[in-house]
């Protein structure tokens, strides 16, 4: 069955069963790497990927299920810059082996933007399903705090330069 | 200069069509000239594709400098190591010390790892020995280059060696700076053609010594790591994303139960299914091979098989485990360590008290299912794999499919942490094997299932420990003793043990015995007896609890019941727990080879000081409310490497709920190369522990595990996380003249104390003492409640 998908800007049309999980599509025929399997079981994040402005598990998501446009790690850099997200995650140095930051980052993404002040409490519970087996988590969390600060200070700055 | 790992390169190479941009890019890489047999590095370009880099695969040679440093035209260099990265950030380190003695710009560097044709064999990871053995070789390999070089610019240039001086790659005339010569000039895309000598490759070196401490510029600074950008805006590709023409997927269906018998396979099952394409079995081994991803988790799900059950049970349940194990007639006991005599000192002692302590078989349970690529194109076999041990899985795989080694290279390639013996070793052969059967690449993937069921395990610990204080709290004798269920232990790669040949019925003989563990600490004990053994499940073969290396393969077990019982002992001498230790560390003055016992007061000083530990014994006197707070210390070393840890908690009475709100950790490994690396290596190896203290328990019934997913088999979380971790790095050389000791392993000795320092603080908090891991709720609210009662 001929699928047509939406990722990160650009259409595809993949011919798959239509059961097929949108992992599966993203990273077979689509060719991103970002979205990993972790336990196609939408368990731990891994997987990870934007629809609708919600954190949405792909392993357990049928691409035929798909209607709106899917946004993939690599899809949130803007203009060549990296999200605050992600440079946040390099000034923190968060991963060790890295193959779950997919998850963290975009799970952390979709948080702020619902959220972009979370307390303390709200990113522990607003990540609590997104396993690291290296245990990022601690770095992760400072990661998630200074990403927060560094696109609230974008905000600002935007603000002054239209007033 | 853009920053280039191996896998990118490797990437490059796989991509069907080199543009001439790239193709330059590589060559002033460094790609080209890399220091293998020329003919195979002349066939990298024409034949860039990803199967096409035909063997046979001749192994670099460790005496060749060529094989470890070249110095490309652009004056920058390139590092063939051959390590891996289980993604505690060695490659940088390895980048930071080798600049540092070939006094070059860190950034004009770059370091390629673990791919058995292109770097030499240094075994890849394993053992913490990055820092402390294998960069030996590295340092030595890039001062010799230095010392090549300084020679040839003091020819060039027309004066003595002495007359030179060397700074980024550029020699100057020390009395004129403006006559000056680069490395690429001298020496860019040209072999140095430089013999090293040593016996073996940890031996290797030139005529040139390394460098001082004190001449370190890079060396104690913390350079980011160059692999995380790729890792965070989703570039790098991993083992994992190998794509080849023609490739195919391969899913195992395991045994339905440990030492289950294939009786027959109903291939109609699953043959008219889309995209099938065969079923690959032998013995009790059973795969199915379909065209796409996702049709072959399907057919491996849809085929049907008859197993026959075996007639015994393969293990005791795990609830029984412990019993069992202290039931059974060891397979081995090492002969005990004995100092003074023990007996007659417990006969005299004031108090005598004794515990049982249990820890459960635990898995590594990887964020990702185990997996490998394959490719047996041009009759040759190249495994695309983050296997930590690349050079082993190549011997190993050579030799189970009984092909010359020279035939085979393993690309080592990121993926989920590899923290040891892990499943990625099986899946290596297992795509080796098919691929061979049926003539395609073939990408094998374990599911969640089997990585969490299968994968191997940390031996289960009972350890028994048995204390004599005399009448004024000093602890006169200590008997310990560990039973471990270890007996089979896998070992790396190992042709006649991975579970595809298991599985086809191959026996490993003699059966590896094992091993157990006794404590590692300097305590001054005037008597002691400590015995180690090992005991056998009764199924060792085919079976999903099967043991093997897990970041310090014993230490967490055995450092859980020494210091959980040193606290114990403390608590019964009506001593703080940190004077108790300190006062048994400084009782002697006797010193070994590096400074353990100096370095171990100093850990145990510096922890105290950075948490601010208040001296009272344990338990504390008892608040009102829910939440019950405390603090527990525990220490140890693993090889040279010191650690102590504090831990502080709240329990929850009502629920049993634990939270480590506090960490706090002093860590002493020599020389650190990289701080800000290191600092978060320890951080997660303490959150590592943390996850086996709180969650983690491989559970069985009397015919499989049970725990096949992250609902039945628990990990750490992000709402576990504490609030707050502190690491300090110690020097604790007693020598305050000596600018620095040698760097010592960083990966795992902070993995160690922190079982005993969590349970330590529980019973500060609560007064009850957790001698079982893991502390699920409902175990410590059974024990609140059994204390209480
Ligand atoms: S892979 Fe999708 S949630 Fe784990
Ligand atoms: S960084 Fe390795 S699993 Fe999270």
């Amino acid at each position: 069955m001929s699928i047509t998908l939406k990722v990160n800007g650009s259409t595809h049309t993949v011919d798959v069963d239509p059961s097929t999980p949108l992992l599966y599509v993203l990273r077979n025929d689509i060719g991103l790497q970002g979205p990993r399997f972790g336990c196609g079981l939408g368990q731990c994040g891994a997987c990870t990927v934007i629809i609708n402005g919600n954190a949405t598990r792909s392993c357990v998501t049928p691409c035929s299920a798909v209607k709106s446009e899917v946004t993939t790690l690599e899809g949130i850099a803007k203009s060549g810059k990296l999200h605050p997200l992600q440079q946040a995650w390099i000034d923190e140095q968060v991963p060790q082996c890295g193959f779950c930051q997919n998850g963290q980052i975009m799970t952390a993404k979709a948080m702020l933007d619902k959220n972009p002040h979370p307390t303390d409490a709200q990113i522990r519970e607003g990540m609590n399903r997104t396993l690291c087996r290296c245990m990022t988590y601690y770095r992760v969390q400072a990661a998630i705090k200074r990403g927060a600060k560094m696109i609230a200070d974008a905000g600002t700055a935007e603000k002054e330069v239209v007033a | 200069m853009k920053s280039i790992t191996n896998v990118q390169i490797e990437n490059e190479l796989q991509k069907s069509a080199l543009t001439p941009s790239r193709r330059n890019f590589l060559k002033t890489a460094g790609f080209l000239a890399v220091g293998i047999a020329a003919s195979n590095a002349d066939e990298i370009v024409p034949s860039a594709s990803a199967q096409a880099r035909s063997g046979p695969y001749i192994d670099p040679d460790y005496h060749q400098l060529d094989s470890w440093v070249v110095i490309h035209q652009d004056g920058t260099a390139t590092f063939y190591v051959g390590k891996t990265d289980c993604g505690q950030g060695t490659g940088t380190s390895f980048r930071q010390l080798m600049s540092d003695e070939l006094d070059i710009a860190y950034d004009k560097t770059t370091c390629i790892m673990g791919s058995t044709d292109i770097t030499v064999d240094q075994g890849g990871s394993g053992g913490s020995t990055a820092m402390e053995r294998d960069a030996w070789p590295m340092r030595r390999a890039a001062a010799e280059a230095r010392r090549v070089l300084l020679d040839m610019g003091a020819n060039e240039l027309g004066v003595t060696v002495n007359q030179v001086a060397v700074s980024d790659g550029v020699i100057s005339v020390k009395a004129d700076p403006a006559r000056k010569v680069t490395y690429g000039q001298l020496i860019g895309g040209k072999k140095f053609n430089v013999t090293l000598t040593g016996k073996d490759i940890n031996a290797a070196t030139g005529a040139a010594p390394v460098k001082p401490v004190q001449e370190h510029k890079i060396v104690g600074k913390s350079p980011q790591r160059y692999d995380i950008p790729a890792k965070v805006d989703g570039s790098l590709k991993w083992a994992v994303d190998v794509k080849l023409p023609g490739m195919v997927h391969a899913r195992n269906v395991k045994p339905p139960v440990a030492g289950a018998k294939l009786v027959s396979i109903d291939e109609s099952s699953v043959n008219k299914l889309p995209g099938f394409v065969k079923v690959v079995s032998k013995g009790n081994y059973v795969a199915v091979v379909c065209e796409r991803e996702e049709q072959a988790i399907k057919a491996a799900k849809a085929l049907k098989a008859n197993w026959e059950k075996p007639a015994t049970a393969p293990f005791p349940k795990s609830d029984d485990l412990f019993t069992f194990m202290r039931a059974a007639t060891p397979t081995s006991t090492a002969k005990p360590i004995l100092v003074g005599n023990p007996d007659t000192a417990f006969a005299g002692a004031a108090k005598v008290i004794e515990a049982d302590y249990d820890i459960p078989f635990q898995g590594h349970t990887a964020i990702s299912g185990a997996h490998a690529t394959a490719d047996p194109s041009n009759g040759q076999m190249t495994i695309y794999s983050n296997d930590m041990k690349s050079y082993g899985m190549r011997r190993g795989v050579a030799t189970f499919l009984g092909i010359p080694q020279e035939q085979v290279r393993v690309v080592w390639m990121e993926g989920p942490q590899g923290y040891g013996r892990t499943a990625a070793d099986d899946a290596g052969c297992e795509a080796a094997y098919i691929a061979k059967e049926i003539g395609r690449p073939v990408r094998m993937q374990w599911m969640r299932d089997e990585e969490t069921a299968w994968d191997s395990k940390a031996p289960a610990f009972a350890v028994k420990v048995r204390g004599g204080l005399d009448a004024a709290g000093n602890l006169l004798a200590l008997d310990y003793h560990a039973i471990s269920a270890d007996y089979n232990h896998l070992g790396y790669n190992e042709p006649d043990s991975v579970l595809i040949a298991q599985l086809m019925g191959v026996r490993r003989n003699p059966v590896p015995a094992g091993s157990s563990a006794t404590p590692s600490e300097m305590y001054a004990i005037p008597h002691r007896r400590m015995a180690a053994s090992v005991v056998s499940l009764p199924l060792i073969w085919e079976t999903p609890v099967r043991t093997g290396n897990l970041r310090d393969p014993n230490g967490p077990q055995s450092t859980f019941a020494a210091e959980s019982f040193i606290d114990e002992l403390a608590a019964a001498a009506n001593a703080d727990p940190y004077e108790f230790r300190m006062k048994m560390l400084t009782a002697s003055t006797t010193e070994d080879a590096t400074f353990r016992r100096a370095r171990s007061i100093a850990c145990l000083k510096a922890v105290a000081d950075l948490y601010g530990w208040d001296r009272r014994p344990s338990p504390k006197a008892r608040a009102t409310g829910d939440i019950a707070t405390g603090r527990g210390l525990a220490y140890t070393f693993r090889n040279n490497t010191v650690v102590a840890q504090v831990a502080e908690v709240e329990v929850n009475r009502r629920t049993g709920h634990v939270w480590v709100k506090r960490l706090a950790c002093a860590h002493d490994c020599g020389l650190v190369v990289n701080p800000e690396s290191l600092r978060h290596t320890i951080e997660c190896a303490m959150l590592h522990s943390l996850s086996r203290t709180l969650h983690e328990e491989c559970q069985f019934d009397g015919a499989k595990t049970t725990g096949v997913d992250w609902i039945t088999h628990p990990t750490l979380t992000h709402a576990d996380t504490p609030e707050k971790i502190d690491v300090v790095l110690v020097n604790g050389d007693p020598n305050p003249n000596r600018p620095d000791l040698a760097p010592y392993g960083g990966g795992e000795t902070a993995c160690k104390p922190l079982l005993a320092a969590v349970a330590n603080a529980i019973y500060d908090a609560t007064g009850v003492r957790l001698r079982r891991v893991p502390f699920r709720a409902p175990r410590v609210l059974a024990a609140l409640q059994t204390a209480k009662a």
